[in-house]
């Protein structure tokens, strides 16, 4: 029941926002609602740890420890970016209907990825997916304006196709397990079942779904719609686009790892190790050379999204240990990153770097954060992401995987030279005077500096529970 | 095995026309036209899954085949229309990244690559139609190119959906008895994805004076 009421209290949010004349209240019954979705996932949380697992429905939904971190990671994002949202899209001054419009689809999209999360038959999974797509099209469309339709219709047609052969993959991965007869269509089941399966239809199933989610993942070179979206759509929806929504998606495939790792010869961390190489060196060669903030940090999400594919072929507990503290760590970092350059963007007019510079000095609180947000996504110590690529490289090496520590810590140091590069331009120097400014709405700000607290809180120190779930969550991923 | 012979037959014939209105979709000039052979698909894939759902019987196949006859056939064309502005549909050429006979061979050789990897899969267990896996795969490929060679905006939307007919089109001989999965993908996901393209259509159309969404190229790396 608590699963539901999860992935149901934005639902509620929705419908509300549905009825006439109810968009003076529509930001704050949206951000209460996603509020109280972050204490079910809390509640959640800690009913695993204590029982293992919350069911729902036998072999449809249910929460194990990797499902409740993602689950909690996506509240914590989605809860963040709604009250961000009241000063954020308040200050664009929307019609009344475009104001509901946008959090009735803002709401609706939280819970389509919290079902992603809660879901275990991967058919039903597959329909979060697509569903987080089509609930979010018109969010990245949202200021209407030429470029943003463009980044919208990339968006969706990118991220449609990959959905599209990837329901083909699911379908032959149920054929193949039905073949096999025996445990449910679920993800405990089909590792359960995966040495009885016809090896050939589990290598097209895993072709399949890793080129069908690896489009909406971001992976090299599916990731082109990554830097467009991002680019337009509101600072809000950019942070769940890339803190959650990409991992969230990536969730799916990482359950189905250990179903692909126990057919022989087909190489499933090869592959997964091609792909993140590739992700993380191009988007280490974009970052240096892109000219917009937010096309830099879309940037650094496919960089992300390569590392997390790195260590998940690891195959290790240790590898997936990184992989785990990866995911959230990236999340809680990516999102106060685009809440720092929306404010960047509702002050300047711009993200282009050529336009932005000394904005220190006009927003010190939100110039702090955005340095600070931009040192740790980097990967600079003391914050969370530095933990969890250390953790990967140190996996690594202890896996005699010695090329990917080499590949992850040169082309990382490639990253963080190009962002802070970029990020000091923005911050320092003198002010530009031919840029329109404005000031930065205080529930913005105040939003981006509290969300910016766990990021070095989780470098310096993980509460007992935190480290128990990630530890119990490495462990699932390799057992589901 | 079917009991009745005239099922296999049938069926084999329903996947050439199948395929057929995927090459159709790829050299067809007018949007208007696109649209009324993705109908004409919908249908066959709706023949496809009742026939096969009538010998031996499954009530998830016939489901199937009700919710893709409400939904692709009647449902989308009918929110397309009433969404999308009338002069997209009105009798005029579409600019397409290809010219037809490029397309067609194109399209050719990609159907020859789908029937290749699709017959290698239809081998590795025992089907009731096989044949539905090796024009799935054809056609998917074939929807693919729709996508690539069009340039407005309903056809290439029209590529993706026929692309997802023809993914089910193999999913109802691999995975007849799927639970849920095609039912509720065809019974909404599809109706929600025909409005929000609608809705976005109608947006571009608005702001940019056409539905010549290729045309859309101003978000890109570039040099300040």
């Amino acid at each position: 029941m608590i699963l539901f009421a999860a992935v149901a209290a934005p639902i509620v949010a929705a419908l509300w926002c549905a009825l006439p004349r109810s968009e003076r209240a529509a930001p704050y019954v949206v951000a209460s609602a996603l509020t109280a979705s972050l204490g079910l996932a809390m509640w959640i949380a800690a009913q695993t740890l204590a029982r293992g697992s919350v069911v729902a429905i036998a072999d449809w939904v249910r929460v194990d420890a990797f499902s409740a971190l993602i689950l909690l990671g996506i509240a914590t994002v989605t809860c963040s970016a709604a009250w961000y949202s009241v000063g954020y899209i308040a200050h664009l001054r929307p019609t009344p209907r475009r104001l509901r419009v946008y959090y009735a689809n803002f709401a609706l999209f939280v819970a389509s990825m919290l079902a992603i999360a809660v879901c275990v038959e991967p058919g039903l999974a597959w329909i979060a997916v697509e569903l987080t797509t089509l609930l979010s099209v018109l969010l990245v469309s949202f200021t209407d304006t030429r470029e943003a339709l463009e980044a919208a219709w990339k968006y969706m047609i990118i991220t449609l196709l990959g959905a599209t052969v990837a329901v083909l993959g699911v379908l032959v991965l149920f054929w193949a397990q039905h073949a096999a007869g025996g445990a449910p269509f679920t993800y405990a089941g089909l590792a359960h079942d995966a040495p009885h399966m016809n090896p050939t239809l589990v290598a097209a199933a895993f072709g399949l779904l890793l080129i069908g989610f690896g489009a909406k993942i971001g992976l090299f070179p599916m990731h082109t719609w990554l830097p467009d979206a991002h680019s337009q759509a509101p600072a809000p929806v950019c942070a769940m686009l890339s803190g959650v929504e990409t991992t969230a998606v990536f969730y799916v495939l990482l359950r189905l790892l250990a179903l692909f790792q126990a057919v022989p010869r087909l190489h499933a961390d090869s592959w997964f190790a091609a792909f993140g190489a590739a992700s993380l060196i191009a988007a280490a060669l974009l970052i240096v050379q892109t000219h917009d903030l937010k096309r830099l940090f879309a940037f650094s999400t496919v960089e992300h999204m390569g590392i997390i594919a790195l260590a998940a072929s690891l195959g290790t507990f240790s590898g997936n240990l990184g992989v785990v503290w990866q995911i959230l760590a990236h999340a809680i970092t990516k999102s106060v990153c685009f809440y720092a350059a929306g404010i960047v963007t509702l002050v300047a007019g711009t993200t282009e770097f050529a336009k932005l510079r000394g904005l220190q000095q006009r927003i010190p609180l939100a110039g702090s954060v955005l340095l600070a947000a931009s040192l740790a996504i980097a990967g600079a110590p003391p914050f969370a992401v530095f933990l969890s690529e250390l953790a990967i490289v140190i996996a690594a090496v202890s896996a005699g995987k010695v090329w990917i520590a080499c590949v992850v810590v040169l082309f990382v140091g490639i990253a963080f030279a190009g962002t802070i590069a970029k990020i000091g331009g923005v911050l320092f120097g003198r002010e530009r005077s031919d840029v329109h400014a404005n000031d930065a709405p205080p529930l913005c700000t105040a939003v981006c500096v509290a969300a910016a607290v766990p990021i070095l809180v989780l470098g310096l120190w993980i509460p007992t529970g935190l480290g128990m779930l990630i530890a119990r969550a490495a462990s699932v991923m390799a057992a589901p | 095995m079917p009991a009745h012979a005239y099922v296999p037959e049938i069926n084999a014939l329903l996947c050439g026309l199948f395929v057929l209105s995927a090459f159709g979709m790829v050299i067809v000039r007018q949007v208007a036209a696109c649209l009324s052979l993705f109908i004409v698909q919908s249908a066959l894939l709706a023949a496809s899954a009742f026939l096969l759902g009538s010998d031996p019987f499954s009530w998830h196949l016939f489901a199937v085949g009700c919710v893709t006859v409400i939904s692709k056939p009647i449902l989308i064309p009918w929110v397309l229309r009433r969404l999308v502005p009338r002069e997209v549909y009105a009798v005029r050429e579409i600019s397409q990244a290809l010219d037809a006979p490029a397309a067609l061979l194109l399209a050719l050789g990609l159907a020859l690559v789908g029937v290749s990897l699709g017959a290698r899969l239809a081998h590795a267990e025992p089907l009731q139609a096989p044949q539905n896996v090796v024009v799935g795969f054809a056609s998917l490929l074939v929807g693919a190119l729709v996508l690539a060679v069009r340039r407005e905006a309903v056809p290439q939307v029209l590529g993706i959906l026929a692309m997802e007919n023809a993914a089910f089109l193999a999913g109802i001989a691999i995975a007849p008895d799927f639970p849920l999965i095609a039912e509720l993908a065809i019974a909404f996901d599809v109706p929600l994805l025909a409005f929000i393209v609608a809705v976005l259509t109608r947006a571009v159309y608005r702001r940019v004076g056409s539905t010549a969404v290729a045309e859309l190229t101003m978000l890109r790396e570039h040099t300040p």
